[in-house]
């Protein structure tokens, strides 16, 4: 579902003496439907910069990303966008909304972009809040005024409303507590067992142990540093 | 899919001075594009030519018209033009007095749009403008009040309705937020992005503003001294900009 190849991955800051930094060289994976894959390694190892990647926000100097197959490195804005919309989630740690939007819309919202009819959008939407357990009252409001773990709820609900065949999950259970973790392990499982390939960042290592079926260490893609 | 629009070497020059070099693009039905760049890049020049309210130097810009198909713009007649600017095509100025009659009252300046495509039955057009008043969030009891009497958000408003009332299939926005105070901004946005989507429109934005066009747009094309620098996913240039302009561009927004 999943498929990359001899991706590689530089930055060139043109402003800052043009230095370039090499982040990650000769990355190849695969994550089939069903599987749910954990990215380690240090921090500033590469782990979100891949995954980023893998969504198309970063682009690849070299190699194939492809998801569902399509390659997303040679892919034109509008068959991203596409791909995003209908098959590939991504839960960021961070929520980015639409100033005045009620919180029930925002998660609605992936639903209505798939064609699903607002009514049965609104219902999916409702059941992965309270789910959440954000409370009922907050619904009729815009997300931007919540708490931290408030919104990173949200967002969980939000990309967890259409039942996307791959995922990628930034650190979803990162500022919850434990009954919210146990939410967010659940949907995690559900969606495996509906088929979703899936590719995480935990940093919360029992999670890990649950619902991963393998690590893969992206430190060993990091380049040599030269001098 | 045939595009909605294919824009090849639009070139503008403004005497020795560039005022945009061979500009090309496709842009697909349902895609929205901002353009950005600094005061003087050119963008509002490309647009215009686009738009049809200036004439390119060289370059084609070529509209899939509902019934001819796809059709030259630049060299078309200018009733055949000025039709299609009132039909298919919808612009949304920086000023709404620019686009808007100010001295005609909020219902005329809507409905004035519908009796140039033929409409002439007198409450059919005035009920189509009260529910357009309505769908950009200003009152029906002031459908017959001047534009002279709104604020700057709702006279902005006001000429979105004007503008979609005949159901357009492009719509080209000129720094649409522009000079308007930020919380009249988040609502104008989250109007546009709603009807984008409900209308299925394709829509060109100019703009200086990057928290604008990564709400709005799907693609950025970015802009200096009249040449496309870069050009892509929107959020993929935004947040890994690959030009050295894009990237201190990118770099000098300042954070809330």
């Amino acid at each position: 579902m999943i498929d990359l190849s001899n991706v590689s991955k530089t930055f060139t800051l043109h402003n800052q003496g043009s230095a370039v930094i090499k982040v990650l060289n000769d990355v190849s994976l695969t994550v089939a439907p069903g599987e749910c894959v954990a990215l380690t390694g240090a921090s500033g190892a590469g782990k979100s910069t891949l995954m980023r990647m893998i969504y198309g926000n970063y682009r690849a100097q070299s190699g194939a990303i492809r998801v569902g197959g399509v390659d997303l490195v040679q892919s034109e804005p509008r068959e991203i966008i596409q791909i995003r919309r209908e098959v590939l989630g991504y839960v960021s740690q961070f929520l980015r909304v639409v100033p005045r939007v009620p919180t029930l819309d925002v998660v609605a919202e992936p639903l209505r972009a798939v064609g699903v009819g607002i009514d049965e959008a609104r219902t999916r939407a409702k059941d992965l809040l309270a789910q959440l357990n954000i409370p009922e009252r907050l619904w009729s409001l815009s997300p931007t005024t919540f708490s931290g773990g408030e919104q990173q709820r949200v967002n969980i609900a939000r990309g967890f409303a259409h039942p996307y065949p791959a995922m990628l999950l930034d650190e979803p259970t990162a500022s919850l507590d434990a009954a919210n973790r146990e939410v967010v392990l659940s949907l995690i499982e559900a969606a495996k067992a509906r088929g979703a390939a899936i590719i995480g960042i935990f940093h919360d290592e029992a999670a890990r142990t649950r619902v991963c079926d393998r690590e893969i260490d992206v430190s060993r893609f990091t380049p040599a540093r030269a001098a | 899919m045939t595009p909605l629009l294919s824009v090849q070497g639009v070139t503008k020059r403004y005497g020795a001075n560039i005022g945009c070099a061979d500009v090309s693009f496709d842009l697909y039905p349902g895609e929205v594009m901002g353009i950005v760049g600094e005061s003087g890049s050119g963008k509002s020049t490309l647009l215009n030519c686009m738009a049809g309210h200036l004439r390119p130097d060289a370059g084609s810009v070529v509209f899939d018209t509902h019934g001819h198909g796809p059709r030259d713009t630049v060299i078309m007649s200018e009733p055949e033009r000025r039709m299609l600017s009132r039909t298919d095509w919808a612009f949304v100025h920086q000023h709404a007095r620019d686009g808007l009659r100010m001295g005609v009252s909020a219902g005329g300046n809507v409905g004035e749009r519908l009796m140039a495509v033929g409409a002439r039955h007198y409450g059919d057009i005035r009920d189509k403008a009260v529910d357009w008043l309505e769908r950009v969030e200003i009152d029906a009891g002031r459908v017959d009040d001047r534009p002279t009497t709104f604020s700057g958000g709702m006279q902005q408003r006001l000429q979105i309705a004007r503008n979609l009332v005949t159901g357009p299939r492009l719509v080209f926005m000129d720094e649409p937020t522009g000079g308007l105070d930020v919380s009249v901004q988040a609502r104008l946005l989250d109007l546009l992005r709603g009807l984008v989507r409900d209308m299925g429109l394709s829509a060109i934005i100019v703009t200086h503003d990057l928290a604008v066009v990564r709400l709005l747009a799907d693609r950025l094309m970015v802009m200096k001294d009249g040449h496309v620098v870069e050009n892509g996913l929107t959020d993929q240039v935004l947040d890994d900009p690959q030009h050295a302009y894009t990237q201190l561009l990118v770099s000098s927004v300042l954070q809330v």
